[in-house]
Order: structure tokens, then C-alpha cells, then sequence
């Protein structure tokens, strides 16, 4: 067994960054599998109840579904090796239906393991470093991040490292584990918010006061759902070593007052409303005053340890190059949509769509997530990553290569050239899987895009995101979509309701509704009307969003409502 | 028939008794539910005796905070399968409060939570006959942690606390 002098050690050479377990992470995955299986086993054997059985289970990332049970992977702030991803392809082929879903919160879900098999998926994850530990449960969630973290031109700083110190200090933490309701936390440490982090339970963004030293802003209640609402700032400069305490101080103010009566008035952002931010903040550091001493400090050795987890992988010295030129239109199209700026000369951030338009947005499958681990092992330093708009990312690719791994993407159809365009949906699983859902949403995505199937139109509409949500519930976050689609039923009916305005980045804001919702068939040509007034009023280089916050829904309102719509 | 625990990782007759258990006896240790010691708390502490005050999961500890060296016992109820509260009472008893007396789980306490209690600071467990055999076994699921806690039992891994209270194995 273990001895009790052991001590964490830091990392050996990787060719990427990333946490790797040492013995106690492993331990802990395997306690936590056997565990589980004497759960399972229980529950099977008729002892546990199945009300006892749904807090246990869902703990470990296990629901029970409309057609079977769900099962979520945790992926950590959306990192993976190839290796895992390899795993995550032969858990989709031996025991789901030769696929898995990537989720807005940068996970994986199976939609179709049998109950008595979930142990021995969770123990082939545990050999790859992997687990399914608090994805869901009213318990602290997968902490998710930036998927260009450490890599892109606008950060000041990696977030990982705090992503990882998030994960191990959460985990099975004693006091928080049994909550009103979830706890989602987002890190961000670059100038572009690339993870929502607004719309969650609390914000941590990386940020420098005015003399110069590193610390964090601190946000809370943010939240989508029923009721959405965006984060509000509970303190502007925290530092480093008081992020743990911190985090204990918010979370057990909303243990202990946050609603439990009622789900949906449960999650932390009803709470800071109703107490309204400045009380809320004063609960929340007076609580941290009064216990901070016995909490944890995060020390620099510590910190610099996990640091070092994240080093940058052994980039060339190359030139900056224009991959595209001389190349096909189609490729063209691919390098601009598809790939980001890169920190280093010569690399970009590739990002592989999984957004085809006959495909559920962030489906994919068995034989196409080896494929892509086996191109991020020949392009990328052997490292994939799940963004937050359910597509998979290439970090560090040579701009010299570009070319070959578009052709191999494309042959696989992962090369669909349409990041940050109107067909890159996020989108929830919807009525197909999901037993909350009220509507369908995977065809309605289908139809948006038999109705956009054209290219140049869709690039002259620039930067636009549609998001959409089967239910209230809001998975698909449409409520910070810049076009929402809600799935709502009416009279057993499937039918749709449509916000304008809304945005996930740093400059959050919520959609609002443009009058009554429309029956299915009825979506394209009711987005077709919102882009035709966008065309024509837009001023130059005017993104969609900008134009419906200078002009206001009406105008917007008016065109979608003026005449019905032919059938 | 005496009413078993688990206390201190052994299982136990229960030496305490709740105020309708007590009768007439005037040695018994008594655990009292909060009103019933804010009702007569002077008449309580006049009678001698070692005494207790099981909360429920809406109370705020710092309503025993003055009594704590008169309190050889604290209990948080735990009223269902998903109820948290009595963890976050623990935590700050222990931690912030230093109370060193017995700390007892009740209402819905099982195996499977037994874990999140002890590192939370209970050290005594009111659970049923069907788990509380099985009661030490679930205690030692794991054997390392990521944090520490108010247990003394396993190692944890982040440094975490200043250097002078630190008690990492």
C-alpha cells in the first residue's frame, strides 16, 4: 500500500500539456469504480431503494434515459490524449451504439449503455485516467475552461492549472457533495470568454490589479435554465492563495440558505438574486473572514507543481505561412473558418466540426474518434480538446500541415467549414434521448440546415450562433444564443420559441423572445425573415448580434410576423 | 432494544438517550431537541447530567455557539437522501467553533454517505440495523483523499493548509 511519507511529485517530460495521476488519483479512481459496483450490485439486489440508488448514481455521472440509461464521462476543462479519446471509441463500439456526445460543458455522454455494464465502463476509463465522478448530482460539476488555453494570442495567463487545482480540491469534498442543486464552475484566463463562463454558478477569471499581481475575479449566479441569469462580480481582486477558501466561503453560504424546497428555485443564482449581490457578497466574505484561517491556502510550491503539468509541448521554430494560398476554395474556407490564431509563429488552433449538417451537433463516432486521435498524435502533440460549442479541437498545429489534415478531416466528414457560423448549433440531445425534453431539437437542426445549405450566404452573415435547447432546462443554452430556439409543447405538439440578442462571451447578455412560437416547419423560414432584416440593415463589418442591440427586436419582430408562413 | 451506533469506527450500545426514552431517570445523558434546551435551557443545566442538542438542518449553529463547553454532544438531522446541511454544521462546529465533543449524524444516515460525515467532523453515526454492520467497512471505501478534513483518518494529497496546522501524512 501507499506509505505515509509520500508526496505529490511533479511531472515527468510529456510531449503535451496535461495532468497526469500519480498513485493517489489512481487510487482513487479505482476505490471509487469498486464502490460504484457494490452500488449497482445493491441496487440490483433489491437493497437500495431507487430513490437512494438516484443520489448515488447520478454522482457518478449516471441517468436513466428515455431509452436507456445516460451516461457522462467527465473530461476535464475538455482535455484528452489521444489514448483516452482511443478509450472513449472502444467504450462507444463495445458497449453504446458506436457513438458518443460531446456536451456543452465539454464532456462525453453515452446514450445507450445497459445499467449492469456501467462498472466495467467506468473501469476501463479508470486504466486511461478517466471517470465519471460528480458530472452530475446536486454535487460541484466537471470545472470547464478555455479550449484555447495556453495557446491563444489573447491569454494572460493558462487557466489549467487552476482548472486541475478545482478538480482535485472538489472531488468527493466532504461538505459539498450533497448541495441544494448542481455547481458548475468555469475558469477563463484570456481577454475573450470562451466558456460561458457567465452563465455559471460561479466565474473564476484570471485577471493582474494594478500592481501587476495575479489573482482572480470572482463572479456568482449566473446560470441559464428556467430562469437565466447572467454572473455578477462578488469580488474584483482575490488572491491566489485564498482561491480554495473562496470558493468554500460562496459554497457554503449556498449550502446552507440556498433553496431546497423547490428544484427549480434550488441553484445558486435564485439565491443571489433574492438576497440581492451586495448581501450576498457580504454573507459570503464574512463567512470567509470568520473561517479562512482553518481553510485551505493554496501554496506557490503547489501551484507552481501543477504549472508545470502544463508546459508547453517542444514547438518548432517555424515561419509564419499562408497554407491557403493557391490552394482550393474549399480549403480555403476550411483554413479560415476552421482554424484560430496560435501564440507561437507557424502554429494554428484547428478545430474539427462536428456540426455536419445531417449529423446531431457534437455526435461522433467510434471509428472517427480514432481517426482523430490517431491525426492529433501526427499533427497536435497527441492532445484533442472539447470546446464548449460541442466541437473537438487540434491546438497545435503546424500551419505547414494544415493542408494534409484538412484532407484527412474532410474524408471523414470532420472538416465541415462552418466554425463560428450560423450552422455550427449547439444544440441539446433533445426529445430523441432525453426524458425532460418537451420538443425535438436534432431534427430542427436538420432543417436549418436544409434551408442554409448555401455557403457564400452563410459566410456573408459572418459571426452568428444559434443555440437550442429541447426544454426549459436549457442544455442547449439558447437563451444566450444569438438566434434561442426553445422547444416548448403545446397541446402535445412540438413547437418552438424564438429570442434574438442574446451572447456567451464577455459581453453576456440574454435573448429576448420575439413573439409566439412557431410550429416546427415553421423555424427556417422564421430565421430566414431575422437574417433578411439583418441584410438589409446592418451596417459594415456589423456582426448580427450588434445590429439586433442597436436596432432592438422590433424591427425584427415586425418581419417574422407580417405575413404567415407558407406552408 | 438498545439503540446501536457506530462511534469512533466502532459500533456501540448508544449511552445517550433522546428526552421521551429518558423517563424517570435522573443520570441519564439526555439529547435534547433545540427548542426543547432554548425552553429551559437554565433548568436543563441546573439538573446535572451530561447533555445534548440535536439541530435540524435549517439551524444555525451560533445558536449553541455560548453553550458549546456546557454541550457534551451536538447531532445535525439529516432529513433525506439529499439533504447537505448537516455537513456544512459539522464543518464549522469543528472548524471554526473547535468544538471536541461528540458530533452524531441522525435522521437519514447510510453507508454510502458515511464518508462525506466523518471527513466533514461527525464521529458518531445513528444508522440502521441494515447498514450499521457493514457501517466500517464503507468508512474505509477510500483510502487517500484529495482534501484534508476533520477526521483524522486518511492521508490527503493537496497541500493545502498553512504550514503550522498542516497534517498531511
Amino acid at each position: 500500500m501507499l506509505s505515509g511519507n509520500w508526496r505529490p511529485r511533479g511531472p515527468r517530460t510529456y510531449r503535451y500539456g496535461m495532468y497526469r495521476y500519480d498513485v493517489v488519483d489512481k487510487t482513487l479512481v479505482r476505490e471509487r469504480v469498486a464502490q460504484f459496483r457494490d452500488q449497482t450490485r445493491r441496487f440490483l439486489a433489491g437493497e437500495l431503494s431507487d430513490d437512494e440508488f438516484r443520489h448515488l448514481r447520478l454522482r457518478n455521472g449516471l441517468y436513466i434515459q428515455r431509452h436507456a440509461p445516460m451516461l457522462r464521462v467527465a473530461v476535464p476543462y475538455g482535455l484528452l490524449s489521444s489514448r483516452q479519446l482511443r478509450t472513449l471509441a472502444h467504450i462507444a463500439r463495445r458497449y453504446d451504439r458506436g457513438y458518443g456526445h460531446f456536451t456543452t460543458r465539454q464532456n462525453i455522454q453515452y446514450n445507450w449503455p445497459k445499467l449492469e455494464d456501467v462498472p466495467d465502463i467506468l473501469a476501463e476509463l479508470a486504466e486511461v485516467e478517466m471517470h465519471s465522478i460528480q458530472t452530475s448530482g446536486n454535487c460541484i460539476r466537471n470545472t470547464t475552461s478555455d479550449h484555447l488555453a495556453g495557446v491563444s494570442p489573447d491569454e494572460l495567463e493558462d487557466p489549467r492549472p487552476w482548472c486541475e487545482l478545482i478538480r482535485q480540491w472538489s472531488t468527493f469534498h466532504p461538505e459539498f457533495t450533497y448541495l441544494p442543486r448542481k455547481f458548475k464552475i468555469a475558469v477563463t484566463g484570456a481577454a475573450q470568454d470562451r466558456a460561458a463562463s457567465l452563465v455559471h454558478d460561479v466565474g473564476v477569471h484570471l485577471v493582474r490589479n494594478t500592481d501587476g499581481e495575479l489573482g482572480f475575479e470572482i463572479l456568482a449566479g449566473g446560470g441559464l435554465g428556467r430562469t437565466p441569469i447572467i454572473g455578477q462580480v462578488v469580488r474584483d481582486f482575490l488572491p491566489r492563495r485564498h482561491l480554495l477558501s473562496y470558493l468554500e466561503a460562496i459554497l457554503r453560504v449556498y449550502n446552507l440558505e440556498g433553496r431546497r424546497d423547490n428544484i427549480h428555485k434550488a441553484r445558486i443564482k435564485i439565491l443571489v438574486r433574492s438576497l440581492g449581490i451586495e448581501e450576498f457578497r457580504r454573507r459570503v466574505e464574512a463567512e470567509w473572514n470568520n473561517t479562512r484561517a482553518a481553510g485551505p491556502v493554496v501554496t506557490e510550491e503547489e501551484i507552481a507543481r501543477l504549472r508545470g503539468f502544463f508546459a508547453p509541448p517542444a514547438y518548432r521554430e517555424l515561419p509564419n505561412t499562408e497554407p491557403a494560398a493557391g490552394k482550393s476554395t474549399a480549403f480555403r474556407a476550411w483554413y479560415r473558418y476552421n482554424t484560430a490564431a496560435h501564440k507561437v509563429p507557424g502554429y494554428r488552433a484547428v478545430y474539427i466540426s462536428l456540426k455536419k449538417p445531417d449529423v446531431a451537433p457534437g455526435d461522433i463516432t467510434d471509428s472517427q474518434m480514432e481517426l482523430v486521435a490517431h491525426l492529433a498524435d501526427r499533427y497536435s502533440f497527441g492532445e484533442v480538446r472539447v470546446t464548449h460549442t460541442q466541437n473537438l479541437l487540434l491546438a497545435d498545429v503546424p500551419q505547414s500541415q494544415a493542408f494534409e489534415l484538412w484532407q484527412a478531416l474532410d474524408g471523414a466528414g470532420l472538416a465541415t467549414p462552418n466554425i463560428g457560423t450560423l450552422t455550427d448549433m449547439i444544440c441539446c440531445p433533445g426529445l430523441d434521448f432525453c426524458s425532460l425534453a418537451n420538443a425535438r431539437s436534432i431534427d430542427v437542426a436538420k432543417l436549418i440546415n436544409e434551408r442554409f445549405d448555401d455557403y457564400d450566404y452563410v459566410y456573408d452573415l459572418g459571426e452568428l450562433d444559434i443555440k437550442m435547447s429541447g426544454c426549459m432546462n436549457a442544455c442547449g443554452h439558447h437563451h444566450v444564443g444569438n438566434i434561442g430556439i426553445l422547444g416548448v409543447d403545446k397541446g402535445g405538439q412540438e413547437w418552438y420559441q424564438i429570442t434574438i440578442g442574446g451572447a456567451a462571451g464577455a459581453d453576456a447578455s440574454l435573448g429576448e423572445v420575439i413573439g409566439p412560437s412557431v410550429a416546427k416547419s415553421d423555424v427556417p423560414e422564421t430565421l430566414a425573415r431575422l437574417l433578411d432584416v439583418y441584410v438589409e440593415r446592418r451596417q459594415p463589418e456589423e456582426r448580427f448580434l450588434d445590429t439586433v442591440r442597436r436596432l432592438g427586436i422590433k424591427p425584427f419582430k415586425e418581419r417574422v410576423y407580417a405575413a404567415p408562413v407558407a406552408a | 432494544m438498545p439503540r446501536r451506533l457506530l462511534r469512533d469506527g466502532v459500533v456501540v450500545v448508544d449511552d445517550w438517550s433522546y428526552l421521551a426514552e429518558a423517563g424517570d431517570n435522573p443520570a441519564a445523558s439526555l439529547i435534547l431537541t433545540l427548542t426543547e434546551w432554548q425552553n429551559d435551557r437554565e433548568a436543563w443545566l441546573a439538573r446535572g447530567g451530561r447533555l445534548g442538542v440535536v439541530l435540524s438542518p435549517a439551524h444555525k449553529v451560533d445558536l449553541l455557539v455560548p453553550d458549546l463547553s456546557r454541550l457534551a454532544l451536538i447531532g445535525a438531522e439529516f432529513s433525506g437522501p439529499g439533504e447537505g446541511r448537516g455537513y456544512s454544521q459539522a464543518r464549522l462546529l469543528r472548524e471554526r467553533w473547535k468544538f471536541s465533543g461528540e458530533l452524531r449524524a441522525t435522521g437519514f444516515v447510510r453507508r454510502d454517505q458515511l464518508i462525506f460525515m466523518a471527513r466533514s467532523g461527525f464521529n458518531s453515526f445513528e444508522l440502521p440495523d441494515s447498514d450499521i454492520d457493514q457501517a466500517a467497512t464503507a468508512l474505509a471505501t477510500f483510502s487517500r483523499a484529495y482534501q484534508p478534513s476533520n477526521d483524522a483518518g486518511l492521508p490527503f494529497k493537496l497541500p493545502l493548509r498553512p504550514r503550522d496546522t498542516a497534517a498531511s501524512a
